[in-house]
């Protein structure tokens, strides 16, 4: 198995997480672990949101920039960890 | 006859008009012939008064002018018109005018003629002539003192003031300074502007135009959108196919940052895992407390107890039931406390007292409010749950009763429910007046009773009202109900039947029936409604499910049943529930107008779960189905067999209930114990109690908790169950009354009052009141419920596996052994004999030492027995 797949797998494994997908710049993804209709929706909104963050961080602190996002909502958290080309997003449910 | 008058046409109201006949003669001398000197331009002619005279005198009496000589004579002119009648309008061919003005008017006819018949070309007009208006005196009518009070008139003279300045001062500087206009007293006069009440309008109506659109969200930031334009996209998202994909993974700055963004993603992956940072410590504090075992308030607290002390003999209860939605009010089906030997001793007494239902309130403990005749005792009885006026009722000797109580509703809608509880009591003045009127309670008849011969021939053990979505037909199949009522009863009995039966009419089969019954005709008591007269002693079941067990002779004894409460197809069900709206709008009571209802048109429901649980006499648990199959030999309607079948209990199943929670969990009491079974589950009972020191004789699920049900025993005590606490035995024990509890019946009237009613063998009900711990279920008491249940299903399976492992280690044992066997067999036949004597000579030594133990071989002779041996 490539590293893609290897780390990929690991993150999946871990306790309550729902999907992981990795989705490029433009906000086409590119690997999934979860339907393609819900793949899609998650990647265009989360983009959309992801730049928006990072463009407020910046306006801030022009020197600054954004690392990670986390968003916690009733049912699950999502982690977005950005980058100059690719996004991974994953889905965890946290609660017992 | 010389002197007779002449006739004149006064008649015709034309009295100048006098008709004349002439003669040939009379014309020529009077040049007045027809169509020659008279022609229809000229009718008329005008004659001398002279030459009439002339012409009496030549002629005297034969002259055509004699009768009308008077006329002439009488006449004030000179010449007089005769006009010449072609139409014989008059009568005769000519007449003569005796008037002067009937002379003008005939020569001038007034321009307005008002006999024109037809059509009007030309309306003539009414030549106005003009009158100037002829002055007359003045009369008041009130007018000038009107005219007086609106006019203004000086009062008073006007007072007139001349100012001047001397002429010295014209011309003179001016000199200008500023003032304060408030710092001098009256340097002003103001008039500010106040809001005039009488002039603000207050807008009542206003003209606002509305339309419906799909909700619609605004949002803008800081930005103001000043043209709002409609725009809509429809879109696909982009995707990459697989190759490039593919061919993307492979590539390095992918793995790069995957390296990178899986470091930071571990972390918080396992934050979340480690704690959750945002539950509330405080709010899942205070839940806990009240869950498990707070002694202080778990007893079942008593509220009231009805007894009826009014029968001679000494009665049980067998069924309880609440008034679906009356507050307060609850019926008890009563049965004589006699053995079989002994009712059938006493049948003959037993035959003048009345079998009853009783209703009772809570603000009367003594005298019940209804009393239900029926004609034997009743073992059990269901409010019909689409209209609680409708009870049906089983018998101890197979009849179905049915009461329709339409007409007593108002009388028990208005009981005043125990002191000021309720909030839903209203009275009636006349029952304020006299509270007491209640007394007399009412007998009410039944209104109709199956038929005897087709019915059950033995007590009918249990009935149910089948759900108002669907109804079965013959064979079993389910139908749509389009009704919206529930038609159908379910009956099972000892006489190891179940039967289907239909409250609406039916089709009669043969016409020898009809006939029959004609010639009957029974009188009906005049107070009893007619609603069920078309089934009254002529019901019979729709279908009949016999429940037999096999080639033997011998059936199951059903005592109770429980159906699939599974209410499918929402869609079909609220197509219904609008269709049975505007039905019971136009009819003012379904059940008083019932149609035959054997329609072809239902639409037949398919998937639909006809399988159903039967607990029976000798304690078993059967789940079976109720369509009915060709039997592929004879070609008869023969029920199926059962499905599942196990025998658990050690005495008669008294309750079959599915959990009102869970549609698949059924409660099973019987015997001595407990058991919940899961339908689908076919392999045993998820849970199944040891047995209890005491038999237990009725159950029933707790209504608002699910892990929660109540068992009755026969010593007088209710055993609360919490499966969440202990499944082994009851969570707690209380003592109710002094005999064996026949039935239990919990109710919910509010979320804060939650009561169980408890009859007993004796003849008394007793209603308590469930503690707030019992009645209110704790968070998550369901999901913890449900993965009980899920870990009890996962335990019997694995039971099963395991005993699939040990079936296959026993095989395995077994053919080793059978090995084993063999292997000896194979021995040769000196082996054998040498095995045989080594055997035998332990058996001797065995003996020996035996013999010595006992004291029977000194051992001293040892020495010598072996000397010989």
């Amino acid at each position: 198995m490539t590293d893609v797949e290897e780390t990929l797998k690991r993150i999946q494994s871990h306790k309550g997480v729902i999907g992981t997908m990795v989705v490029n710049a433009e906000g086409i993804p590119i690997r999934t672990t979860l339907d393609n209709s819900t793949t899609v929706q998650y990647a265009g909104l989360l983009h959309h949101l992801t730049m928006k963050a990072k463009s407020t961080v910046r306006d801030i602190d022009p020197q600054n920039d954004l690392t990670f996002l986390r968003i916690r909502s009733k049912k699950h958290e999502i982690m977005v960890a950005p980058d100059k080309e690719y996004l991974l997003i994953v889905i965890q449910n946290p609660c017992e | 006859s010389e002197d007779m008058e002449p006739v004149n046409m006064e008649s015709m109201g034309h009295p100048e008009i006098y008709p004349l006949v002439l003669t040939t003669k009379t014309q020529e001398i009077f040049n007045c012939r027809i169509d020659e000197d008279v022609t229809d331009e000229q009718p008329y002619k005008l004659i001398n008064k002279e030459d009439i005279f002339e012409d009496l005198r030549n002629r005297a009496a034969v002259s055509d002018f004699h009768p009308v000589k008077k006329i002439v004579q009488e006449y004030p002119g000179n010449e007089l018109l005769l006009v010449y009648d072609k139409d014989f309008k008059y009568g005769l061919n000519f007449y003569l005018i005796g008037t002067e003005e009937g002379k003008e008017n005939y020569l001038n006819p007034p321009e307005v003629p008002e006999e024109q018949e037809e059509y009007k070309e030309h309306i003539p007009e009414d030549v106005y002539i003009y009158k100037p208006p002829v002055s007359k005196p003045w009369v008041s009518l009130g007018s000038e003192k009107e005219i007086e009070e609106e006019s203004v008139t000086e009062s008073t003279k006007q007072i007139t003031y001349m100012i001047s300045r001397k002429r010295s001062e014209f011309g003179a500087p001016i000199k200008f300074s500023d003032q304060n206009a408030s710092s001098v007293k009256d340097a002003y006069i103001e008039c500010t502007a106040y809001p005039d009440k009488n002039f603000t309008l207050k807008q009542l109506e206003k003209d606002v135009g509305m339309q419906v659109i799909p909700q619609i969200k605004d949002i803008s930031t800081q930005t103001k959108w000043t043209y709002p334009k409609n725009a809509t996209t429809q879109y696909y998202p982009r995707e990459f196919s697989e190759e490039e994909k593919e061919t993307l993974k492979q590539s390095k700055p992918l793995v790069d940052f995957l390296n990178n963004a899986s470091i930071s993603v571990e972390i918080a992956l396992q934050q979340n895992e480690i704690m959750n940072t945002f539950i509330d410590d405080w709010k899942y504090l205070a839940e806990e407390e009240g869950t498990f075992g707070d002694k202080t308030d778990t007893y079942l607290k008593e509220y009231q107890s009805f007894t009826d002390l009014h029968s001679p003999t000494e009665k049980m209860i067998t069924c309880v039931s609440w008034h679906p939605t009356i507050y307060g009010l609850i019926a008890v089906s009563v049965a004589v406390r006699l053995s079989f030997e002994d009712r059938v001793h006493f049948s003959g007494k037993l035959l003048l007292q009345p079998s009853l239902i009783l209703f009772w309130s809570f603000s009367d403990p003594i005298h019940p409010q209804l009393m239900l005749e029926s004609p034997d005792d009743i073992f059990c009885f269901k409010f019909c749950p689409s209209d609680p006026n409708i009870i049906a009722g089983g018998c101890i000797n197979g009849q179905i009763v049915m009461w329709d109580i339409t007409a007593h509703a108002d009388r028990i809608e208005n009981i005043k429910a125990g002191g000021s509880r309720s909030k839903r009591a209203t009275l009636k003045p006349m029952f304020l007046l006299e509270p007491e009127s209640n007394k007399e309670a009412m007998y009410i008849r039944h209104c109709a009773v199956s038929s005897i011969e087709n019915g059950h021939k033995k007590v009918i053990t249990d009935i149910h009202w089948l759900s108002d979505t669907f109804e079965i037909n013959r064979m079993g199949s389910v139908f749509e109900n389009r009704s919206g009522i529930c038609c159908q009863l379910v009956t099972c009995s000892a006489d190891c039947t179940i039967c289907f039966w239909d409250i609406r009419p039916q089709k009669p089969l043969t016409p020898q029936t009809t006939e029959k019954k004609k010639e009957e005709s029974i009188e009906i008591p005049f107070d009893v409604p007619s609603t069920f007269l078309h089934l009254d002693l002529s019901w019979k079941p729709l279908t009949k499910v016999r429940l037999s067990k096999g080639e033997t002779s011998l059936d199951h004894c059903p005592t109770k049943i429980s159906l699939n409460e599974d209410h499918l197809l929402c869609k079909t069900q609220d197509k219904m529930l609008a269709q049975s709206k505007t039905e019971k709008a136009e009819e003012m009571n379904p059940y008083h107008n019932l149609e035959s209802g054997m329609a072809n048109l239902l639409k037949p429901i398919d998937d639909f779960c006809t399988k159903f649980f039967v607990g029976t006499e000798e304690g078993e648990v059967i789940y079976t189905d109720w369509k009915m199959e060709k039997d592929p030999e004879t070609g008869r309607l023969m029920s199926k067999k059962p499905v599942s079948h196990h025998t658990i209990h050690d005495g008669t199943v008294h309750t079959i209930q599915r959990s009102p929670f869970y549609n698949d969990i059924i409660l099973t009491v019987g015997g001595w114990n407990v058991a919940i079974w899961k339908e689908g589950v076919m392999t045993g009972p998820l849970l199944h109690s040891c047995c209890a020191p005491k038999r237990y004789t009725s159950g029933h699920w707790s209504l608002t908790r699910p892990g929660v049900f109540y068992i009755g025993r026969e010593d007088g005590y209710i055993d609360i169950w919490d499966l969440l606490e202990k499944t082994h035995e009851p969570a707690q024990s209380q003592n109710i009354c002094i005999t064996m509890i026949t039935y239990i019946k919990p109710w919910i009237f509010s979320s804060k009052q939650q009561f169980i009613a408890t009859a007993d063998y004796y003849g008394t009900l007793h209603i308590l009141e469930i503690p707030w711990t019992l009645s209110r279920p704790s968070t998550n008491e369901m999901a913890s419920v449900n993965h009980y249940f899920e870990r009890e299903v996962k335990h019997l399976e694995y039971v099963e596996q395991r005993k699939k492992i040990r079936e296959q280690e026993k095989k395995e044992m077994e053919l080793e052994m059978a090995k084993k066997k063999v292997k000896t067999y194979q021995k040769s036949k000196e082996q054998m004999q040498a095995e045989l004597k080594m055997d035998y000579e332990s058996y001797l030594e065995l003996e020996k030492t035996v013999l010595i133990n006992l004291g029977l071989i000194k051992v001293t002779e040892k020495g010598s027995y072996m000397e010989v041996m």
